[in-house]
Order: structure tokens, then C-alpha cells, then sequence
């Protein structure tokens, strides 16, 4: 007889104002398994997980936690039920030590319980054995601010074990972590499923979910439309389920570009601790690939290139003509583009409309002559021009903040800002991260237009796919140094990442 | 390389309050010898222990990243209170009681509009602040109060020889420090001030959190307004005037970040307090013309705001990942 199931969902219903984001949807986990969950943005995957962590209610179904009725009111109580969620956000608190972050809820008392004050010796003591059991060489008294991205997340998680969690959610676990950060959290969660552990895992990238999860259950429209040992799928065929149209149609076609003149050179560019020597040349027509791991410096070469940051040595030239002094303001008078791989913080103005996040770049190019006020019609004609551009979903009001939009749509208010602008160069930083399939091939289809309008591109993703996909040519980088130049018919997935894994010659 | 550089200035940083506090003491007692004897430390010492209560209060409300305005007002008030209520014949327990029950009133309306009404903590304690003071006035007729001589021989009083606003600002700061460091609350205070919506999510209830520091800090400033009124025998209409500005520039200068979730109230709060009197007292030592006073003073408050946002770059900037030169993972100097 097979073990029960430690987690059962049966035909669980969620509507949101008569939508029904939910149907019936059933699945079950077993212990010490892996369930990846996937599922475009919107395909119910987060009305999913609130259900499970207590912040929502389902209309009809139920949920059953080890054989028990599991119906959480508040997240408080889901995780008395030992149901621990790892955010994609870390709620960890930097100015607290990571043994505070740990029991902050719960403190043992010293000297009995029941009194104020902190049994602070226990929980060292405690917080040592839990990140012994992560793997995490630090002090339990180390203040998490000192901390890269990837220690914190092990120690979210050695916080879920103090609760002695017997489900772990994970959500996006891996987007601000690098390759190797990534490595390990992978071998601790395949250790902790060894142990006995249960985890559901959320993630879009599907090679990461194929790679940990024993089961799969696919979500598309708040119905379950594929379940089943992780076998039972290839990438493409997950790809497929999700959105109901395979990898190879993801991409647009690129056309043969003919060698066209420079728009942006780059020559031996250089500054210390972030990129050293340089040299590459982005011609009109050309969408260009920066592959590389996380901290490889091609984020930090972007921000050079537009301004944010400064360079010791070398030159930038636009079109022909050597650029002085780069800051922001002259790039976007020069128009050059830029879309940073955090939108949220720096992409834009989250509390604002939609209209004034279109219109930020281009204010000066809608003054009117003479009394230099802004011209309000013909900025209003151009951002409705911008939308039907990149496709902005139809329902959304200009006046309506770009916060209340799903993330496939921000992104596209951020490509619509810049697109106003009329861009010669278009640095791209992980345009896609964060959006789901359809908002993907659709924002390949905005940049194989603007590239086919004379625009060069500069593209920067973590996915190696993508960029196979997309460039005309990849550039590689590692450690702040471009390490191959690879030109579309010699395109291969394990040259490129041999590249970018090379490891450094000179100590 | 560049890592343990910053590492060093922002060391550097979180000990400039002590530092500060040397400089100004070397200073000052190269130009007078009279300055570096006891007595006149003591003095700075008695001296600053009212403000300094204050501040401890304070101290609670901007590790929240919230201010009290309204510590004056609520020195003055319960002052005016205390004073009529012994000059009309109640005894002096009675009324230093009354003056704490006025503190805990005036926090518990500044809580409530503030975690409730969820109006903007310096708008409704500058309100507070008017209030305070307009009530005060009006009972008083702006006349100033002479009090008893049972209050002024409280204030030189001594306890097994150290001197009673000494042994009352002790006790203060032991237990804030206690609560700030080694409570439950004391430790969500600092989370709440870090990240409020954060500190929700992590099941804690700011409200409560909120609530109190804007209580202990009106208990806070009718303990400071005890030990200047015993100081000074008498409440005039200027009574705790601007000692919202005193009481807040003491914890900054002593490194609590005015953005929240920094700071501690020892050494940090206490030394910027003594720090500020020390600066006065070194002046009057020196025969400093008056006015130079506020010059010198709101330098040194310029010099801490901006310590404060250096250290705040700073962090961030620490924050930010290098990419050549990595230094190895586990390898941490404070490890274990």
C-alpha cells in the first residue's frame, strides 16, 4: 500500500467577483516529494498558494494536511500546521542578527517563560544547529545585512525548520540568486526532501523545475491541464501545456541582416572590481546577446554603457562619435534605452499612472514652442500611439497606477517609456524575468520590430534559451570580462555556458 | 580590498557618537583645566540627565522611523499640573504621580490618532505640541510657578552619594537598554522600524508596537520634567520649551537613524545628550560670546544627520555586489 499523501487538494473553487480563478482543482503531494507547480502569470498559481497559506478562503473543496481537515484562517495558523512558505521576497529583517530573524515570533524566555526577557543563549545555541543543518558557515549573531542573497534564503529556510515545517513552499526561490548560490540551495533541498521533507515548488524557470521535482502539476486558466511524475514531460511539451504553444514558435524569425554600420562601439573598457577591457560593436539591425551568470558583470557593463555607473578607462562611441561625459540625461538625449533588470525599483515609478510612466523620458519632446508648458493632447495621442504599440492589456485606464498591473504589463509600460523616445540603441536587461509566456512572446516580437526598424539591441538574460533564440550574436561573459563572441550559426548551448563558467586565469 | 575599506569607515561610522565625545572632551580641556575636573563633570553630567530621559523616549520613537514632537509640551504640562496640585496643598508623592499619569495620557492620544486614525506621527504630535502648551498657559495665566523647597531638595538630594537626577537617569536608561536589547518588544521594535509591512507579514502586530513607544516616550519626558523641575524650583512658561529639537538631535548624535530601525539608547543616545551639554558647559567655561552657542550646537547636529546618511550610502553600497575580486563565500571574519 502506497503512503498516504501528506497533502491533498480536492476540487478546490476560487472566484473573485463571479471569475472563477480556481476549478476544481485537485492534486496530491507525498511525502519526502517535490511538486513543482507551473503555470503562466494569472493561471492561478498565487490564489493557489494563499489558499494554502491561510490568506484566502476557498469557495468550495478541501484540503486535507496528513490525513487531517486543513483549513487555515490566517498564516499564523498555517504555519502552526507546519506549513512554511519561502517568499520570492525575503522577509528578513537586515538590522537584526540572523538568530533574531529566526525566533523574532517566538522568542524563548529566560529565565522561565512567560517573562520579557530573550533566553538569548538558547537561541544562539539553536540557531547554531540550524544553520549547521543548511550548511551556512556564520555566526548566529552576524547581522543579516552582511549577507549575499543566496546565504538569506538558507537562512529563510533554516526559519522554517526552527518551525519544524513538514511542507515548504518555495516561490521563485532562485531569481536574485547566481549560478553557484542557486547549486546550493538545490543539494540543501534535495537533502531536506532525503530527510523527509515535502516541498512545492514555484518557479518559471522549467529547467530548474525539471531538475528538482519528482511530480509536476501544470496550471492554465485555473485548471489543472497536466499532472504526473516529472517523466512524463519534456520542456517543450511543459511549455506546450502551459500556454498551448510549443518553444519553436516562441521566437520570432530572425531575418538575414546584412553587415550594417556601428551604432555603438565599445573600446577597451575598464573599472575596477566590476569590468575590465571591453571591446565589442553593436550595428543598427542587430539584436545583440550578453549570456553570463549572475555577477558576471554584464548588469554592471549596462549600467556603465547608459550612465548610471562610471568607467576608469576606454571609450563609448554612438554612432561614430566619441561620447564625453555619460551620465543618464545625455544618453536619453542621445536615445539610448535602457531597461534595468528590476523594474519594480528601477523601471518605474510604481504609485504613478500608467500615462505619466509612458510619458517620464520623453517630457521635453512635448513642450509646446513658446510657453514651454507641456502640450497634453498630442502627449496623450502619443501614449495611446505606445500602448497599441506593446500591446498594453485593453482593460487598463491611463489614470490607473502601474502597481495594480501584472508583471508581463509593467514590463511593457517600462518598453513603451523608452519606445516613445524613438531609441538608437536599446540596452535590454532581463526583459522577460518575472513575466509569464504569453507577455514573453510578445515582448520578442517588439524587439525583433525595432531591431527590423534600424534600432541595436543589447539584450542581457540569464536564459540561455532565450537569447538562442532571439540574437543575431551572443557575447559571453565572466567576470567582468567578455570571454566569447559566438555568431548565430555556431549558436550552442554548451559552448556559451563553458564560456561563462570559465573560470578566472589570473588570480 | 575595497570591501574591508568600507567595512572599516562604516566601523568608523557607528563609533563616531564616541568619538565625537573625546574630540569635544580633549578640546575643551586643553583650553581650561578647570573643565576636566570632577565636579564640573559631575555637573555636565547632572546637568544633562533630564534631557537625556527624554531622549531615551525618543530614542523608542525613531527606532519605529516615527517622531514625537510633543515631549516640550508634555514636560511643560505635567509640570503645571504637579505644581498647582502641591501649591494647593497635595503631597509631592501625589503629585509626581499625576505628572506620569499626564505623560501616559498624552502618549496614549498621540498612539491613538497615530495607529488608528492612522494620521502621520509629525502631525499629530505637533498638534499635541500645541495643545500641551495652550493648556498649560491657560491654567497657569502665563505666569511662572514658584514652587516648595521640598522640590528643589529633590533635586540636590543625593542616593548612597551620587545625586538623585544621576540615580534617576541610571534607572531609566538600564531599562530601556534592558527592553531594547533584551525583550521580545524590544527587538520587534527594531524590525517594525525597519520594515513595517515586512514586520506584519512576519506575524508581528506594529500596532501594539506603535502604541507603545509613543507611551514610553510621554512617560519619558514627565520623568525628564520631574528632574528639571526639581533642578530648578519653579515652572515658567518656557518650561520644556523646544526640548522636542534637544531630545531628538541627543539620539541622532548618538547614531539612531532618523530613517528607523538603528540605534541604541546605550552608550549611543546618552553620550549624544552629555555630548550636547558638554559643548554648552565647555562654552560657558571658555567665556564664549552667548550667541555663538545655537552656532555651535546646530553644527555639530548638521555634522551627525549627515554621518547618518553617509552610513546610510554606505550600507547600501555594501549591499551591492562585486564582481571581480569576490571574496570567498563561507569565509567571513565573524564567523562563529
Amino acid at each position: 500500500m502506497p503512503a498516504p499523501p501528506l497533502l491533498e487538494c480536492a476540487g478546490i473553487d476560487k472566484s473573485f467577483h463571479g471569475v472563477r480563478v480556481l476549478r476544481e482543482v485537485s492534486f496530491r503531494l507525498l511525502p519526502g516529494r517535490t511538486l513543482g507547480l507551473v503555470g503562466e502569470n494569472g493561471a492561478g498559481k498565487s490564489t493557489l498558494m494563499n489558499i494554502l497559506g491561510g490568506n484566502l478562503e476557498p469557495d468550495a473543496g478541501r484540503l486535507r494536511l496528513a490525513g487531517q481537515d486543513y483549513r487555515p484562517r490566517n498564516p499564523q495558523e498555517a504555519s502552526g500546521c507546519g506549513v512554511a512558505f519561502i517568499h520570492q521576497e525575503l522577509n528578513l529583517f537586515p538590522n537584526l542578527s540572523v538568530a533574531e530573524n529566526i525566533f523574532l515570533t517566538a522568542f524563548p524566555r529566560w529565565p522561565i517563560s512567560g517573562w520579557p526577557f530573550i533566553d538569548r543563549r538558547a537561541i544562539r545555541a539553536r540557531t547554531r544547529a540550524l544553520l549547521e543543518e543548511v550548511g551556512l558557515a556564520i555566526g548566529p549573531d552576524t547581522l543579516v545585512e552582511r549577507l549575499s542573497p543566496g546565504e538569506r534564503q538558507l537562512v529563510e529556510i533554516a526559519k522554517a525548520l526552527s518551525l519544524e515545517a513538514r511542507l515548504l513552499i518555495l516561490d521563485e526561490p532562485t531569481t536574485s540568486l547566481s549560478a553557484r548560490e542557486t547549486q546550493r540551495l538545490f543539494s540543501l533541498l534535495t537533502r531536506l526532501q532525503g530527510q523527509g521533507m515535502s516541498m512545492i515548488y514555484i518557479s518559471h524557470r522549467l529547467e530548474d523545475v525539471l531538475d528538482l521535482c519528482q511530480d509536476l502539476v501544470v496550471l492554465r486558466d485555473g485548471e489543472v491541464v497536466g499532472q504526473g511524475p516529472r517523466g512524463d514531460f519534456s520542456l517543450d511539451q511543459l511549455i506546450t501545456l502551459m500556454v498551448g504553444r510549443s518553444i519553436q514558435q516562441l521566437f520570432p524569425t530572425r531575418p538575414e541582416t546584412p553587415a550594417a554600420a556601428a551604432v555603438l562601439e565599445v573600446r577597451g573598457l575598464s573599472q575596477p572590481g566590476m569590468v575590465a577591457n571591453v571591446n565589442f560593436e553593436l550595428h543598427r539591425h542587430e539584436v545583440l546577446g550578453i549570456a553570463g551568470l549572475m555577477g558576471s558583470g554584464r548588469s554592471e557593463l549596462a549600467r556603465i554603457l547608459f550612465g548610471l555607473d562610471p568607467f576608469a578607462r576606454g571609450e563609448i562611441r554612438l554612432a561614430g562619435r566619441r561620447r564625453e561625459r555619460v551620465t543618464p540625461r545625455r544618453s536619453i538625449q542621445q536615445r539610448v534605452a535602457f531597461l534595468t533588470e528590476n523594474r519594480r525599483e528601477e523601471g518605474l515609478c510604481f504609485e504613478a499612472s500608467i500615462a505619466d510612466n509612458i510619458a517620464l523620458v520623453s517630457l521635453p519632446a512635448f513642450r509646446r514652442t513658446g510657453s514651454r508648458l507641456i502640450d497634453r493632447p498630442r502627449l496623450a495621442e502619443a501614449v495611446k500611439r505606445m500602448r497599441r504599440e506593446v500591446r498594453l492589456t485593453v482593460s487598463a485606464r491611463d489614470d490607473q497606477p502601474v502597481k495594480s498591473l501584472s508583471g508581463g504589463n509593467q514590463q511593457k509600460v517600462v518598453l513603451a517609456k523608452w519606445l516613445l523616445n524613438e531609441p538608437a540603441v536599446f540596452i535590454l536587461d532581463e526583459p522577460t524575468r518575472g513575466i509569464d509566456v504569453g507577455a514573453k512572446f510578445e515582448v520578442y516580437h517588439l524587439i525583433n520590430t525595432l531591431a527590423g526598424q534600424g534600432a541595436g539591441i543589447l539584450v542581457i538574460s540569464s536564459e540561455i534559451e532565450e537569447l538562442i533564440g532571439l540574437c543575431d550574436r551572443i557575447l559571453v561573459m565572466s567576470h567582468g570580462e567578455i570571454r566569447d563572441n559566438v555568431d548565430r550559426p555556431h549558436f550552442d548551448r554548451e559552448r556559451i555556458l563553458r564560456a561563462a563558467l570559465e573560470v578566472r586565469a589570473t588570480a | 580590498m575595497v570591501e574591508t575599506m568600507h567595512r572599516f569607515w562604516l566601523r568608523a561610522l557607528n563609533y563616531t557618537p564616541l568619538a565625537l565625545c573625546a574630540g569635544v572632551l580633549a578640546v575643551f580641556g586643553s583650553l581650561s583645566g578647570k573643565f576636566l575636573e570632577t565636579q564640573n563633570l559631575l555637573n555636565i553630567l547632572i546637568q544633562s540627565s533630564s534631557a537625556a530621559i527624554v531622549a531615551t523616549g525618543m530614542t523608542f520613537v525613531l527606532l519605529t522611523g516615527g517622531v514625537d514632537l510633543s515631549v516640550g509640551a508634555i514636560m511643560f504640562l505635567s509640570a503645571v499640573v504637579a505644581g498647582k496640585m502641591v501649591l494647593g496643598g497635595i503631597t509631592l508623592p501625589w503629585a509626581l504621580g499625576v505628572m506620569l499619569l499626564v505623560g501616559i495620557g498624552f502618549g496614549a492620544v498621540n498612539a491613538f490618532f497615530i495607529t488608528r486614525m492612522r494620521i502621520m506621527a509629525f502631525v499629530v504630535t505637533l498638534a499635541t505640541l500645541y495643545l500641551g502648551r495652550g493648556l498649560g498657559l491657560w491654567v497657569t495665566e502665563t505666569r511662572a510657578m514658584n514652587l516648595p523647597e521640598s522640590f528643589l531638595k529633590l533635586g540636590v538630594a543625593r542616593v548612597v552619594g551620587v545625586p538623585l537626577p544621576v540615580v534617576i537617569l541610571g534607572g531609566v536608561v538600564l531599562g530601556a537598554h534592558l527592553i531594547l536589547t533584551r525583550t521580545p518588544f524590544g527587538r520587534q521594535i527594531y524590525a517594525v522600524g525597519n520594515d513595517l509591512e515586512a514586520a506584519r507579514k512576519a506575524g508581528i502586530r506594529p500596532t501594539g508596537i506603535l502604541a507603545s513607544v509613543y507611551v514610553l516616550s510621554g512617560v519619558c519626558a514627565a520623568i525628564g520634567g520631574m528632574v528639571s523641575l526639581a533642578q530648578l524650583g519653579a515652572v515658567s512658561p518656557t518650561f520644556g520649551n523646544q526640548r522636542e529639537f534637544t531630545a531628538i538631535a541627543a539620539a541622532v548624535l548618538g547614531g539612531t537613524s532618523l530613517f528607523g530601525g538603528r540605534g541604541q539608547v546605550w552608550p549611543g543616545t546618552v553620550l549624544g545628550a552629555v555630548l550636547m551639554q558638554t559643548v554648552e558647559n565647555g562654552l560657558v567655561i571658555l567665556n564664549a560670546d552667548p550667541y555663538l552657542y545655537p552656532l555651535i550646537t546646530s553644527g555639530i547636529i548638521f555634522g551627525a544627520v549627515l554621518i547618518d546618511s553617509a552610513r546610510h550610502t554606505f550600507l547600501a553600497r555594501l549591499g551591492r555586489r562585486r564582481i571581480r575580486l569576490e571574496k570567498p563565500f563561507a569565509a567571513r571574519d565573524d564567523a562563529a
